[in-house]
């Protein structure tokens, strides 16, 4: 034996595994939706119960099934947010850019989204923003059927009220 | 030591496809049939959750954190989850119990393997320097396992078709099984070789679903007032990841555990093992040393239908249900884990 | 019914971005012969192998007990793997300890580990799915907003995060072990490294490293046998909650705080601030510290912040409650390791042996992880003295 030989600290060995990525029954509902342009919530079927946006199949509060659909609005309150510096691999969004917790009118839980035509600075908890939609040939079965939230000319909403508006937003 | 039993089980059908369902979606009912069958209304009534799933199957991080969704986990719970087959959830839900943590534990376990190829997934359950890179897969592994034994004359291919005709004819009456029917060993061996010298018979399926069990002390399941089945003895142990150290045609590990679980102690009027190959079932009934008087994998076993991640638990809970049910007085189930065999659990179960 | 038990070894790797040095078996075998060698044990001596980590695709090693066994010297033993998600160090060693206390085995040894560098963690964690939009922000973005909340909430002063990234960093260089070494960090370094994830600055986050951490748990009979004096378990606990449902308080999750109410009811304690000399606390990002502070019952709700600016969780200013003495998982993060090395460096405060991030005379210390949307929770809290 040579003691001459390189010293192997490294092998390299990508892995490709392939994947039939299926959404779920209680999701695939809300895609089919999203594919119309409309964001529907779903909850359990009883008067009160909470109303997720998106459905991921049960109410986890509860562990019970989200049989019954409700339709939200497209306008929604940020609950909160943060200024992201750094950019999203293979992404043409450039930083700094805001993402964003967001409920939108007629559900009871947030969710992730950016927004975008908007001051950064003045992005705040309570603010009011509507979607921005792709143009209609382009969507699909899936939440970037939405390109971002920008801000709307409402009033803030109350922290104590963020989560809680009906659908028909601030106009009750 | 308290005294542990098994008073609930469910497991679904098992399914080549469950098509759209997601995961949520398949542990759902499952929990709901085994809270009625103890007269519980969710997770909050148990002291303990716990859980076996592996993120590979789906191809996606955290399975197991969409799993609690499930649950109704509001008010928080004291929940865990191991990365293994539900079998080993139960194991430390046992010791919960014998701790005198819990008094009662919800198990479950649940796998969608249809969305990738499953042994080739499972291949990157190998040594990642070494084997890992080739890509060995489960299929091939388990042939070159059956070669030793056949080569060695310790089984024939005969014994293997007998074990698979057996485990048809045994699925027609089990409601959850994929693959079941009358057929003979001549029709089988009739069927050409798929990963020689295994036919394609000899494997077990791929399938999609969950399981779910309640344990208890005992004292609590005459609480509930619910049929029970003791668990009188478990025990599980891993054996050296180097194939070329072992002798793949036992299984040492196997024997190491019925030992200490004590399968030699009483009659084994039922024993449900989980043999994935149809050799590796002669494996196990030899080294659980089971003899003409066991009636073994009356389900049809996991050659009927196979769930990864909770196939274990559900032979505990096959044997369960024939005790339960008056058909068995004394009982033992079989878990695996890993390529051959590598790893074993053994739990011995008897009636009240 | 629970038996006794103690941690009686502990062993550790040097945290760092890169061990190319040791295959992911070879970082194993190091924290667990560390913690054999600690316990004046072998292999032979141990009954039972309980290993955690966090998701598989880190090193992308499907179940990796599997191929681990031989590393681990579990060959013919029980191995069980536990996989909590962050909380996933803390999970094991409670389970571990399980195997003890249920009077089942004698001595068991229990290992977690990282090797973040074997893959690429941001990627593994991020898959793209549908129903949400493919951002990729990392954890950083999935906690900056709950950051900001609690700001908002709190009305705590902008530099709170910053002292406390400065005060975890010089307890980190008192630590050989730790992979961050900045002992000259000062507030300015920190306020003007990179903003990431507004309020979160680069210096504000835990790093990503390669690393491993072992215990052994001995009964009660067995305890007092080795060359230290063993870290009684006082208590141990865990909690979940599911990563959303309507009205959850993100910022102050519930299982957290009930998991603490237990942990202290186990272990007799009514005043954590007072009882406890130390603890070691999760806390990835600096504003978790003011945040579990009051979480964990430290503080009053909304107070947090004040004990951290006063300097009451630091070593170097004389704290009455020091927090990660050891740096923390801002100093060292190997994911599924992070919380087992609060367990231990809380049981390594109690024995006597934390070196010179040692609090003098600690003999009540606390162990924290924290996993998934903050709804995993794990603690324990141990004791020089047999309860």
């Amino acid at each position: 034996m040579s003691d001459e030989q390189d010293v192997i600290t490294d092998i390299e060995t990508p892995i490709y595994l392939k994947y039939n990525f299926t959404a779920g029954l209680a999701p695939s509902r809300f895609l089919t939706q999203l594919k119309n342009g409309k964001l529907t919530g779903q909850r359990r079927a009883e008067p009160d119960a909470p109303v997720y946006v998106p459905p991921r199949g049960s109410c986890p509060a509860s562990g019970m099934p989200t049989d019954e659909e409700v339709e939200v609005s497209d306008k929604a309150t940020v609950q909160s947010f943060t200024i992201v510096h750094i950019p999203i691999p293979n992404n043409p969004i450039q930083p700094p850019f805001v993402v964003a917790n967001l409920v939108a009118d007629g559900a009871n839980i947030s969710f992730i989204h950016l927004m975008s035509e908007c001051v950064n600075e003045e992005v705040r908890i309570g603010q009011r923003v509507q979607a921005v939609w792709k143009p209609e040939e382009e969507w699909d079965y899936a939440m970037d059927n939405i390109r971002y939230f920008k801000p709307i000319d409402e009033p803030d909403v109350a922290v104590d009220m963020i989560g809680k508006l009906p659908v028909t937003g601030l106009e009750e | 030591m308290r005294e542990i039993c098994v008073v609930a089980y469910s497991q679904s059908d098992c399914k080549s496809n469950a098509g759209m369902a997601n995961e949520v979606e398949l542990i759902m009912p499952q929990l709901q049939a085994v809270y009625k069958q103890v007269g519980i209304t969710s997770a909050q009534d148990v002291d303990f959750v716990c859980s076996g799933s592996c993120d590979y199957l789906q191809g996606a991080a955290f399975a197991f954190v969409a799993g609690v969704d499930a649950l109704g986990a509001v008010p928080p719970i004291k929940e865990s989850h191991v990365e293994m087959d539900a079998a080993w959830a139960l194991y430390e839900s046992v010791l919960k119990i014998r701790m005198g943590q819990a008094d009662s534990a919800l198990i479950y376990g649940f796998a969608k393997s249809s969305p990738g190829e499953l042994p080739i997934v499972l291949s990157q359950q190998l040594d990642p320097y070494y084997l890992a890179t080739q890509w060995v897969d489960t299929i091939s592994l388990a042939a070159m396992q059956a070669r030793l034994m056949l080569e060695q004359g310790l089984i024939t291919e005969g014994d293997m078709a007998a074990v698979v005709a057996d485990s048809r004819r045994k699925a027609l009456q089990n409601p959850q099984a994929q693959l079941s029917g009358e057929t003979s060993t001549e029709a089988l061996l009739n069927e050409p070789h798929y990963v020689s010298p295994l036919r394609r018979s000899d494997c077990c399926p791929v399938s999609d679903g969950a399981a779910a069990m309640i344990i208890c002390t005992v004292d609590k399941a005459k609480e509930w007032g619910v049929p029970y089945a003791r668990i009188t003895g478990i025990d599980h142990r891993i054996e050296t990841h180097n194939l070329g150290m072992r002798d793949l045609t036992d299984s040492v590990s196997t024997r190491q555990a019925a030992a200490r679980a004590g399968v030699a102690d009483g009659p084994v009027d039922v024993a449900e093992v989980y043999a994935p190959f149809s050799h590796q079932q002669i494996i196990l009934q030899r080294a659980l040393d089971l003899g003409d008087d066991t009636d073994i994998n009356p389900s049809g076993g996991v050659l009927a239908g196979n769930l990864m991640m909770a196939s274990g638990v559900s032979r505990i809970g096959e044997v369960f249900r024939r005790i339960v049910a008056g058909e068995a007085g004394r009982g033992v189930a079989h878990a695996t884990s890993g390529p051959c065999l590598q790893h074993n659990m053994v739990t011995v179960l008897e009636g009240a | 019914m629970s038996e006794l038990a103690a941690v009686v070894g502990i062993g550790q790797t040097h945290y760092k971005t890169k061990r190319g040095d040791v295959s992911i078996a070879g970082l194993v075998r190091e924290a667990a012969q560390n913690a054999l060698d600690d316990a004046g044990l072998t292999f032979d001596d141990i009954d039972a192998v309980v290993i955690g980590k966090a998701p598989d695709m880190f090193e992308g090693v499907i179940m990796p007990e599997i191929y681990l066994t031989d590393a681990l010297g579990a060959n013919g033993k029980p191995m069980l793997r536990v996989h909590t998600a962050g909380s996933v160090g803390g999970s094991t060693a409670i389970v571990a300890a399980s195997h003890v206390q249920s009077g089942t085995f004698k001595r068991v040894l229990t290992v977690t580990f990282e090797k973040q560098s074997e893959s690429n963690a941001m990627w593994a964690l991020s898959t793209p799915q549908p129903f949400s939009v493919h951002l990729n922000a990392g954890a950083g973005g999935y906690f900056a907003p709950i950051i900001r909340e609690y700001i908002r909430r709190s009305g705590a002063p902008a530099d709170v995060g910053i002292k406390v990234a400065v005060k975890d960093r010089l307890h980190g260089a008192r630590n050989p072990l730790a992979h961050l070494q900045l002992p000259d960090i000062t507030a300015k370094e920190v306020e003007e490294s990179m903003m990431l994830w507004d309020p979160l600055r680069f210096l504000e986050a835990c790093p990503s490293s390669d690393g491993a951490c072992a215990m052994v748990i001995a009964s009660e009979d067995l305890a007092e046998k080795g060359p230290k004096p063993p870290a009684w378990i006082r208590g141990a606990a865990m909690r979940s909650e599911p990563t959303m449902f309507a009205g959850r308080d993100e910022v102050s999750p519930q299982a957290g705080r009930d998991c603490a109410a237990d942990v202290y009811a186990q272990a007799g304690i009514t005043d954590p601030r007072k009882e406890l000399d130390c603890a070691e606390i999760y806390v990835p990002f600096s504003w978790y510290e003011p945040m579990w502070l009051e979480n964990l019952g430290f503080a009053p709700e909304g107070e947090g912040w004040k004990l951290t600016m006063e300097g009451a969780t630091s070593l170097d200013e004389g704290g009455d409650i020091p927090w990660n003495c050891s740096g923390g998982v801002l100093s060292s993060n190997p994911i599924g390791a992070s919380g087992m090395i609060r367990f231990a460096e809380a049981a390594r405060q109690v024995r006597g042996d934390a070196g010179d991030h040692q609090v003098p005379g600690a003999k009540l210390a606390m162990g924290h992880a924290y996993g998934g949307g903050a709804q995993f929770f794990s603690m324990w809290v141990v004791g020089a003295e047999k309860p």
